[in-house]
């Protein structure tokens, strides 16, 4: 085989484990729930793959080729396990199914009822999204505790814990009926928006990985807004996305300097995501049943209002954001609460809310605060708090081009 | 898969009400019972006496102590079971819902280690 062919090779196999790696994760997890077993076989399998497309040429159905071999070695590894009595059904209905893949067609996508597990009310909620990212996208504990605030060792433990659960008590791998289904969404929809939100900050990391997950949680919002057709909030949250990844191209202006919201160049914004994430808010708002989704997206579509020439309507924007707050009562809100406060009524109105927030303490590490104080400071004439709080914002900035942003106006403040 | 159902409540709760709240109650467990039974996932279930007939036992270093009272003093405790045999855990979370402790207790829901 020349050069060529195995770099084309490699690229299939590589290409094959990010595109349909939660899809085959599913596929080997759903009978058995073994979410852990169903990941070391497959990634054996990517592992032989690397190794034998180079040589023997990329198989004709790529997926199909990694299940049949993921399901070989599970049955090898519980060939040479003691319980052989017990694996002997088991092995049976998977030689079934093996021949069932071999002669498929395309793969059947069991990744909703998977994220279904990963939510389930059984699973401890703080490691629900971080099991999604793991058995949907293949991102290893380390990326995602880096995602979390976590050590590597304790978000491991806290991932194996939750596959044990899911195995041992029989989390069914399943789509919940429509009665109960708003209630689950929610667990799963919060999931995929930490996800998109992990892949939206690491938009301009070194890692690939991280830079994919926002689109791969817009691919989920899609799937799942089309299963859950009539939840606002399956709606929502796919507009919101939409609205936020309509302006990706320009977060950076040309010389790759960060650019906030209200300065970004609105020819970068891209107005077709816009009208699509609009026609879903629409979609959303006609079924009348408001939630946290629908209003962040609400208030981006606000924002998206100046692609007309127009001017922001802040009173709007600083309306939408009380009442998400009025709902969430989180910290994050309530930061970009006090900044539309204070664009629409002044900057007194936004330093009194920013007060508020800092009343509740746990502001050592909370960069956004920091930022926002920064600029409501410096506005309202307040160099030194302003310098201080900039000094804040800047010590605890992870990206270098936001970081380099605040810098600059620490230095306008003369 | 086996679940078994484990009943927290109150032994006051019992007391607290009248003998016709108590025919009431016996009678929901009774059709619970038989709901199980009829829908092919009974195995087993016994109400237990109160934790004051309880002993807790213990043999360490060849020495068996033997306690009065409970293995835990809590405000609910461990007043009967039901095992159970469920395709999955929510169809064993929707029996457990049903039953009478669920609304003046807690069901605890523990999977059977299958040997």
């Amino acid at each position: 085989m020349t050069p060529e062919a195995e770099d084309a090779a490699h690229a299939a196999a590589t290409r094959v484990a990010r595109e349909s790696y939660g899809k085959l994760v599913a596929f080997l997890a759903a009978r058995d729930r073994d979410i852990a077993s169903a990941e070391d076989v497959l990634s054996d399998a990517l592992a032989a793959a690397l190794a034998e497309w180079p040589r023997r040429g990329v198989p004709a159905n790529p997926e199909g080729w990694l299940i049949v071999t993921a399901r070989r070695r599970k049955i090898d590894a519980m060939r040479r396990g003691r319980v052989a009595d017990e694996a002997s059904q088991t092995l049976r209905l998977v030689a079934e199914e093996l021949q069932a893949a071999e002669d498929a067609g395309p793969l059947p996508d069991r990744r909703l009822a998977l994220m279904f597990v990963c939510a389930h009310p059984a699973i401890d909620e703080a490691v629900r999204a971080p099991l999604m990212l793991q058995t949907i996208l293949g991102l290893d504990a380390a990326a995602i505790a880096s995602a979390f605030l976590v050590s590597p060792a304790t978000m491991g433990q806290r991932l194996s814990r939750a596959k044990a659960k899911i195995r041992l008590a029989g989390a069914p791998f399943r789509i919940p009926e429509r009665e109960e289904l708003p209630e689950r969404l929610d667990a799963v929809l919060e999931a995929i928006y930490a996800a998109f939100a992990y892949g939206w900050e690491q938009a301009f990391a070194d890692d690939p990985r991280g830079r994919n997950l926002a689109e791969e949680a817009i691919w989920l919002g899609r799937l799942i807004a089309a299963l859950a057709f009539d939840e606002p909030e399956a709606l929502g949250l796919l507009a919101l996305m939409l609205y936020a990844d309509s302006r990706r191209a320009a977060r950076r202006d040309d010389a790759g300097r960060y650019a906030p919201l209200a300065e970004q160049d609105v020819s970068r914004w891209n107005l077709a995501a816009i009208d699509e994430a609009e026609l879903l808010l629409r979609t959303a708002s006609a079924k009348t049943r408001p939630g946290r989704f629908q209003l962040e997206a609400a208030i981006q579509s606000a924002h998206a209002a100046r692609r007309h020439g127009g001017a922001t309507d802040w009173p709007a924007i600083a309306a939408l954001y009380d009442a998400l707050y009025a709902l969430t009562g989180s910290k994050v809100v309530a930061v970009n609460r006090a900044v539309a406060s204070a664009e629409a009524y002044g900057e007194a109105r936004g330093l009194a809310l920013l007060d508020a927030v800092a009343a509740e303490g746990a502001l050592e590490t909370y960069q956004s605060y920091w930022a926002a104080r920064a600029a409501l400071c410096a506005r309202a004439g307040r160099k030194e708090e302003a310098a201080d709080a900039y000094r804040h914002a800047i010590g605890l900035e992870f990206d270098p081009a936001t970081r380099a942003f605040l810098i600059d106006r620490l230095a306008e403040l003369g | 898969m086996q679940y078994l159902l484990m009943l927290n409540t109150a032994e006051s709760y019992f007391a607290g009400l009248s003998q016709a709240e108590v025919g009431k109650t016996m009678a929901a467990y009774g059709a619970y019972t038989q709901a199980l039974k009829d829908a092919g996932v009974f195995r087993g279930g016994e109400r237990l006496q109160a934790t004051a007939t309880a002993t807790v036992v213990r043999a360490k270093n060849g020495k068996t102590s033997v306690l009065n009272g409970p293995y835990a003093e809590v405000k609910e405790q461990l007043g009967g079971f039901y095992l159970i045999d469920a395709p999955d855990l929510d169809a064993a979370i929707g029996w457990a819902a049903r039953c009478p402790a669920a609304e003046h207790g807690a069901v605890e829901v523990r999977p059977i280690w299958s040997m």
